[in-house]
C-alpha cells in the first residue's frame, strides 16, 4: 500500500470522509422516507378517532372513512370558547399553508404541548372532533397523559348529551406488557361505555379506573388492571385533567345543568 | 492467443479461486446454528432475544432487521478494512452499524409502521447487539467481503432460531396465540386454563433460553466444558 493507513494524517482524513459519507446517507433517507412516514402517524390517529366511536377501519380506508364520519373539527381554548371549526379534507402544511394548517384541529400536537410545562392552560389549545355516526352527533376528546414508564394517550367519545361515554380507545408507548400495556386491550375500553363524566346534578366528577373493580352500578368508575395499578391511575388522572378543560364548553353546548 | 490471455489473468489472481460454496464456506453459515450459536454458546444478543419474543411476529422482524443490519455491516466492514486505521476501527464500526440501523428503522416506519411501533426501541437497541459487533470485530476485518457476507448470514440465522423458538413457546404459553391467531379454543379457557401471564414476563424468556440451551448441550456434547 503506497501510503500509511495508521498516519495520523489518514486517520483525520477517513474520519472526516467517513461523517461526510454518512451524515450524507442519512440525511437523503430520512427526507426520501418521511412522506411515507409522517403518511403512516397521520392515518394512525384517525384510525383512533374513528376507533372511539366504534368504527372500525383499515389504515388504507382511515383517510376515506375519516372524511365520511368526521364532520367538523373544532380547537377550543381553556374557557371553552371555540376558536375555529375546519371541515373537508385535513389541511396540509405542504398544500393549504400554514395559517389553514394551523388552524385544523387534527394538527394539534396534544402531546407536544401536554410535555412543554411552560406553557400554561390559557396558552393551550385543545381540538375537539363532532362526528356524525347513523344520525347521532358524537364528541371525541383527545386524551394525553403520564403511565408508568412514558406517556399514554387516547380518545373519548361522547354521545349528544356531551355527558354519556359513547367510546374510548386508549394506547400506551413503554407501558408493561400484560399488565400497563393492556389499556389498549377492548376489555379494559369497553367497560368505559356508558359511563358519564357528569354526575346528575350536573357536576363534573370523570371517570376513575376503581382498583379492586368498580361496582355495578357505578356510572363513574371501571375495572382497574391488577398489577398494573400506576398505569391505572394515570388514566383515570389523563382522563379527569383533559375532560375538565372541556367542560365549559359542554355546559354551554348541552342541557347539562350549570353549577 | 486465447491461451496466453488466460494464462496472464490466471497469474494475477494469487490464489486459487474457491468455489462460492465450498465447504469451507458453508460451515460459515451452518456452524452459527449450532456449534457456535451466538446466543446459547457465545452468549451473545441477550437482552434482544429476553425484551422482544413476547410475540413471533416481533421476533421474525426483529431477526429479518438484524440480519440486514449484520450483511450490511460485515460488506461494508469487509470492503473498506484494509484502509480502516487500525486505531479508530471500534469507532468507524459502531458508525457503520449505527448508521445501518437507523436506516432499518426509518424503512420500518415508512412501510411496515404497525410492526415498527411493536419494535419500538429495540430496533435502536440492534446497535448495541453484541453479535454484530463481534462479527464486525472477529470476522469481517480480516476476510473477504463474500465470506463475511455468509458469516454474517450464518450468525443472523443463529441468532433468529433461538428467538423464534422462544417467542413460540412465550406466544403461545402467555397468550394462547401464534403469530396472532389464536391456538388455545375457548372451551379450555372455559375449562379452567389460564394464560400464564409470567411468560410475558422476561425472566420466562430467560428460563426458556436456559432450558433450550440446556437441551442443546444434551444433543451435542462437544460444547460442554471440562470443569
Amino acid at each position: 500500500m503506497a501510503f500509511n493507513k495508521e498516519s495520523q494524517g489518514f486517520t483525520f482524513l477517513f474520519s472526516i470522509i467517513m461523517v461526510v459519507v454518512v451524515a450524507t446517507v442519512l440525511a437523503v433517507a430520512a427526507l426520501g422516507l418521511k412522506g411515507p412516514q409522517e403518511e403512516n402517524m397521520k392515518q394512525e390517529k384517525m384510525q383512533n378517532v374513528l376507533g372511539s366511536i366504534q368504527v372500525e377501519s383499515s389504515r388504507e380506508e382511515a383517510s376515506a372513512k375519516f372524511g365520511e364520519f368526521i364532520k367538523k373539527r373544532v380547537i377550543l381554548d381553556s374557557e371553552g370558547n371555540v376558536l375555529s371549526e375546519t371541515e373537508g379534507d385535513v389541511k396540509t402544511l405542504s398544500v393549504d399553508g400554514k395559517e389553514a394548517y394551523e388552524s385544523d384541529a387534527f394538527n394539534i400536537d396534544i402531546k407536544k404541548q401536554y410535555r412543554d410545562k411552560s406553557l400554561t392552560d390559557q396558552q393551550k389549545r385543545f381540538p375537539l372532533f363532532i362526528c356524525e355516526k347513523d344520525g347521532n352527533p358524537y364528541y371525541v376528546v383527545p386524551l394525553v397523559g403520564t403511565g408508568l414508564w412514558g406517556p399514554i394517550w387516547g380518545f373519548i367519545a361522547l354521545e349528544a348529551d356531551m355527558n354519556t361515554i359513547f367510546g374510548a380507545t386508549f394506547d400506551h408507548k413503554t407501558e408493561t406488557p400484560g399488565l400497563g400495556a393492556e389499556i389498549n386491550q377492548s376489555w379494559f375500553e369497553e367497560p368505559f361505555v356508558g359511563d358519564k363524566i357528569f354526575d346528575d346534578a350536573g357536576a363534573f366528577v370523570s371517570v376513575k379506573v376503581v382498583k379492586g373493580g368498580a361496582d355495578a352500578g357505578d356510572m363513574h368508575g371501571v375495572d382497574a388492571i391488577t398489577g398494573g395499578t400506576i398505569t391505572s391511575n394515570g388514566v383515570s388522572s389523563m382522563l379527569e385533567n383533559t375532560l375538565k378543560v372541556y367542560v365549559p364548553y359542554f355546559k354551554k353546548n348541552s342541557d347539562i345543568a350549570s353549577i | 492467443m486465447s491461451t496466453e490471455v488466460k494464462e496472464a489473468a490466471a497469474a494475477v489472481v494469487k490464489e486459487p479461486s474457491e468455489p462460492l460454496f465450498s465447504k469451507r464456506n458453508k460451515s460459515l453459515l451452518t456452524d452459527p446454528l449450532n456449534d457456535s450459536n451466538p446466543i446459547t454458546v457465545q452468549v451473545l444478543g441477550i437482552c434482544s432475544a429476553l425484551a422482544i419474543t413476547v410475540q413471533v411476529k416481533q421476533a421474525i422482524v426483529m431477526s429479518l432487521s438484524v440480519l440486514a443490519v449484520m450483511i450490511g455491516g460485515n460488506l461494508i466492514i469487509s470492503l473498506i478494512r484494509n484502509v480502516i486505521p487500525s486505531r479508530i476501527r471500534i469507532i468507524v464500526q459502531l458508525v457503520v452499524v449505527a448508521s445501518l440501523v437507523i436506516l432499518v428503522d426509518q424503512v420500518l416506519k415508512a412501510y411496515v409502521y404497525d410492526v415498527s411501533k411493536a419494535l419500538s426501541v429495540f430496533v435502536g437497541l440492534i446497535i448495541t447487539n453484541c453479535i454484530i459487533m463481534g462479527r464486525l470485530e472477529a470476522f469481517a476485518l480480516a476476510n473477504k467481503p463474500w465470506r463475511s457476507i455468509l458469516d454474517a448470514i450464518g450468525n443472523a440465522a443463529g441468532y433468529a432460531w433461538i428467538l423464534i423458538a422462544v417467542a413460540v413457546v412465550r406466544e403461545l404459553f402467555g397468550s394462547g396465540t401464534l403469530m396472532g391467531y389464536k391456538l388455545v379454543p375457548d372451551a379450555v379457557f372455559e375449562m379452567g386454563y389460564m394464560n400464564n401471564n409470567m411468560m410475558i414476563l422476561p425472566p420466562m424468556a430467560l428460563i426458556t433460553v436456559g432450558i433450550i440451551i440446556w437441551i442443546q448441550r444434551s444433543k451435542n456434547t462437544a460444547l460442554i466444558e471440562e470443569n
